[in-house]
């Protein structure tokens, strides 16, 4: 079976790449231990941490962090009456963190996810693999048989065009997890025992297109290209949907992504996820969304942003409306969550001035 | 290697295309692999040797230009199945529902474990489990052992489409251009990628011909051999007959809800040629590759098309219409894949 690595003796990394431009977002509700194992890799870098839940409460951090901290009552006196676009009892809240981020690039991991361990044993950087991955061009128009055609000791294959080998920025780095996958609550409640043990050591260009389930659990982005589109919309609390905050935000990133020619990949890195949900309290959550995810797909994959569209706010503002026109009638929630988008995109830019259209 | 089910070997053609004489290293390599499957073995009809070199013990057809010249007739013999493309008249004369191909110039690769990996199964149970084009899977192959569809899956899509062909991939030497090698002189593939993926509706990509799968009673028309470039040669490098022919396999399994996937199985591809060399020919290539790739972004077969031969038939007459004009290696190019579909029915209509 597989298992984290040990990351006790690993030097601190004094040359981290992006160390002053790249912030590490993390939701929590209880504590930040897993700090601990990450160490070496992550230290040297800024964290922003969003705790959702009971306000009162203090999360400890491991000494050594440069942090900045956000609770409930810092999200709405920061937000004022725009505080209704973050949610509340669910890790969507993380993307408070991204709003108020100043840094040009985001790590966003969970706090049961530790360092993975690749096939020779080695401790995985993550951090440092996604920085790779966003710093190095993506190929979407094309799909490259050998995956990512800049890696060392890969290229493009024959028959890949000339005119299409400089490939676009990269707006996403998507990692995975060892150990427990990523599954919903009905393939969990199938499959309790199955772990992922498989190490697929290639990053991918997901190709134009082409709609991918998004997690949020080992996530890299590059904020100035696309993080206005990195709402986790309305989940948890008063909310008739959960689960699905990390995978929205992924469809209508990509769907902009294709529309400003932005590249998102997956692959490495891995981490080692160590914590399963319960399946039951999951599959309450996810209930709805099974459902209205039948037609959430449809309308992604047919979704066409107009020519005039050339930001990334635009883009978005487009397609809240196109939510509340084509999936309100499924429910009314989708109403609200078309509305919730607006507000994120004016809390943002009141937020981040510097980056309006 | 263990792979969930037996294979029913009877299924199953192996097709080589024999560029070498000398068969013998290469079948003796795969015997363990090969054994108990029929194999075809058709000749490179320019080849100067009279008789192929076949170990015993193998349960083999062998074609060469004298069988072809009766089948097709002798003036398309060597225009049609010349060089690599030889192996397409194997893939006419199958009676199987699957087919495996492999350049006669790899070896069985080795796994990270160092066990040699068994290519022909591999392939097989690609073609077997459903493709997942419509939506992408991050956990790669949900049907694999240990893996499952992810999170944000829709359930409606879960249970695949036919799985038209199977791509592999290569070791040590990989399938580069001539430039890029020559360029790299030493760069070797080491990378053993553990995952078998779909590739998603509408990705082009370049399919290459050296170590491929796919299930012939679905999609056999659409291997269409038919472009050749100038120059060709008997190296990859000097060829793209197979980039072209995956160009059209993609789009027309695209048209009619199929999938193909890439990944394992891994072969060792051995060193042969020389690129620098390679370079200096005058390579059309690129050029065709560079025109074709916008037309068929562009191009939408009419829903009428709903054979096999009937895509195959529009996919050459758009050709024709829309790049004819560019370069009459796409005017040869679509008449060879309307002749190619007169055989195909013509070979097959009595079998």
């Amino acid at each position: 079976m597989v298992e984290p690595a040990n990351t006790v003796g690993i030097p601190l990394n004094h040359t981290a790449l992006l160390k002053d431009e790249l912030d590490i977002v993390i939701p929590t509700i209880r504590n930040l231990d897993f700090l601990e194992m990450w160490r070496p890799f992550l230290q040297p870098y800024h964290l922003i941490i969003v705790q959702d839940g009971d306000p009162s409460k203090t999360i400890a951090v491991p000494e050594g962090f440069d942090y900045e901290l956000y609770n409930r009552n810092d999200i709405n006196r920061i937000l004022g009456p725009k505080a209704s676009c973050i949610s509340f009892k669910d890790s969507a809240c993380r993307c408070f963190g991204y709003m108020v981020s100043k840094k040009k690039y985001i790590f966003t991991i969970d706090d049961d996810c530790f360092v993975a361990k690749d096939p020779s044993g080695k401790a995985v950087n993550a951090l440092e693999q996604h920085i790779k991955n966003l710093l190095c061009p993506s190929s979407p128009f094309f799909f490259n048989t050998l995956y990512d055609p800049y890696r060392e000791g890969a290229d493009f294959v024959r028959g890949y065009p000339f005119s299409l080998r400089e490939g676009v920025s990269t707006a996403v780095s998507h990692g995975l997890w060892l150990n427990i996958p990523d599954y919903d609550a009905p393939t969990q409640l199938v499959k309790p025992k199955e772990r992922n043990t498989r190490y697929v050591d290639a990053v991918m260009t997901i190709p134009k297109g082409t709609l991918f389930p998004m997690c949020g659990m080992n996530l890299a982005f590059d904020r100035d290209l696309i993080g206005p589109a990195m709402y986790f919309g309305l989940m948890g609390d008063g909310q008739p949907i959960g689960r699905y905050d990390d995978m929205w935000a992924g469809w209508c990133v990509k769907v902009i992504c294709d529309h400003l020619g932005l590249g998102v990949k997956t692959g490495l890195p891995y981490i080692y996820h160590s914590k399963a949900s319960n399946p039951f309290v999951n599959l309450k959550k996810e209930y709805k969304g099974i459902f209205w995810q039948e037609d959430i797909i449809p309308f992604f994959q047919s979704a066409k942003l107009s020519k005039e569209a050339v930001t990334v706010q635009q883009c978005y503002l487009e397609l809240s409306k196109l939510v509340k026109e084509k999936l309100s009638p499924i429910d009314p929630y989708f109403d609200k969550l078309a509305d919730a988008m607006v507000t994120w995109i004016e809390a943002w830019d009141e937020l981040n001035p510097a980056t309006k259209a | 290697m263990s792979l969930d089910h037996e294979i029913n070997k009877n299924e199953v053609d192996i097709v080589i295309g024999a560029l070498n004489a000398d068969l013998t290293p290469f079948l003796d390599t795969w015997r363990p692999f090969f054994t108990g499957f029929h194999l075809i073995i058709v000749k490179d009809p320019e080849l100067k040797e009279e008789e192929l070199n076949i170990p015993q013990g193998f349960d083999v057809d062998v074609y060469s230009k004298t069988d072809m010249e009766k089948v097709v007739g002798s003036s398309d013999t060597t225009a049609m199945f010349s060089g690599y493309s030889c192996r397409y008249f194997g893939y006419l004369v199958s009676k199987k529902k699957y087919i495996v191909s492999i350049d006669d110039d790899c070896v069985p690769a080795k796994d990270p474990k160092g066990f040699l990996v068994d290519a022909v199964s591999q392939h097989v149970d690609n073609l077997e489990r459903p493709a997942t084009p419509l939506f992408f899977n991050t956990l790669y192959d949900p049907y694999r052992e240990g893996a499952d569809f992810v999170r944000g899956y829709p359930f409606s899509l879960r249970s695949g489409v036919p799985c038209a062909a199977s791509c592999g991939l290569w070791l040590n030497l990989a399938d580069l251009d001539a430039p890029t090698q020559a360029l790299k002189t030493e760069q070797r593939n080491t990378s053993y990628v553990d995952a078998v993926m779909t590739v998603p509706l509408k990705a082009m990509l370049p399919i290459s011909g050296i170590n491929i799968a796919f299930n012939r009673e679905l999609v056999g028309p659409a291997l269409v051999p038919a472009l050749r470039i100038a120059g060709e040669g008997r190296v990859r490098w000097e060829t793209l007959e197979d980039v072209w022919c995956g160009m059209c396999l993609k789009h027309i399994v695209d048209h009619l809800g199929y999938g193909v996937k890439t990944g394992l199985p891994y072969v060792w591809r051995n060193e042969r040629g020389d690129a620098v060399e390679s370079l200096k020919k005058k390579w059309e290539g690129m050029k065709l590759m560079e025109k074709s790739v916008p037309f068929f972004e562009s191009l939408k077969l009419p829903e009428s098309a709903v054979t096999v031969e009937d895509c195959v038939v529009e996919l050459a007459k758009a050709v024709r219409e829309q790049l004819g004009s560019d370069d009459h290696a796409f005017t040869q190019a679509a008449d060879a894949m309307v002749k190619w579909v007169q055989l195909w029915s013509s070979v097959n209509s009595s079998g």
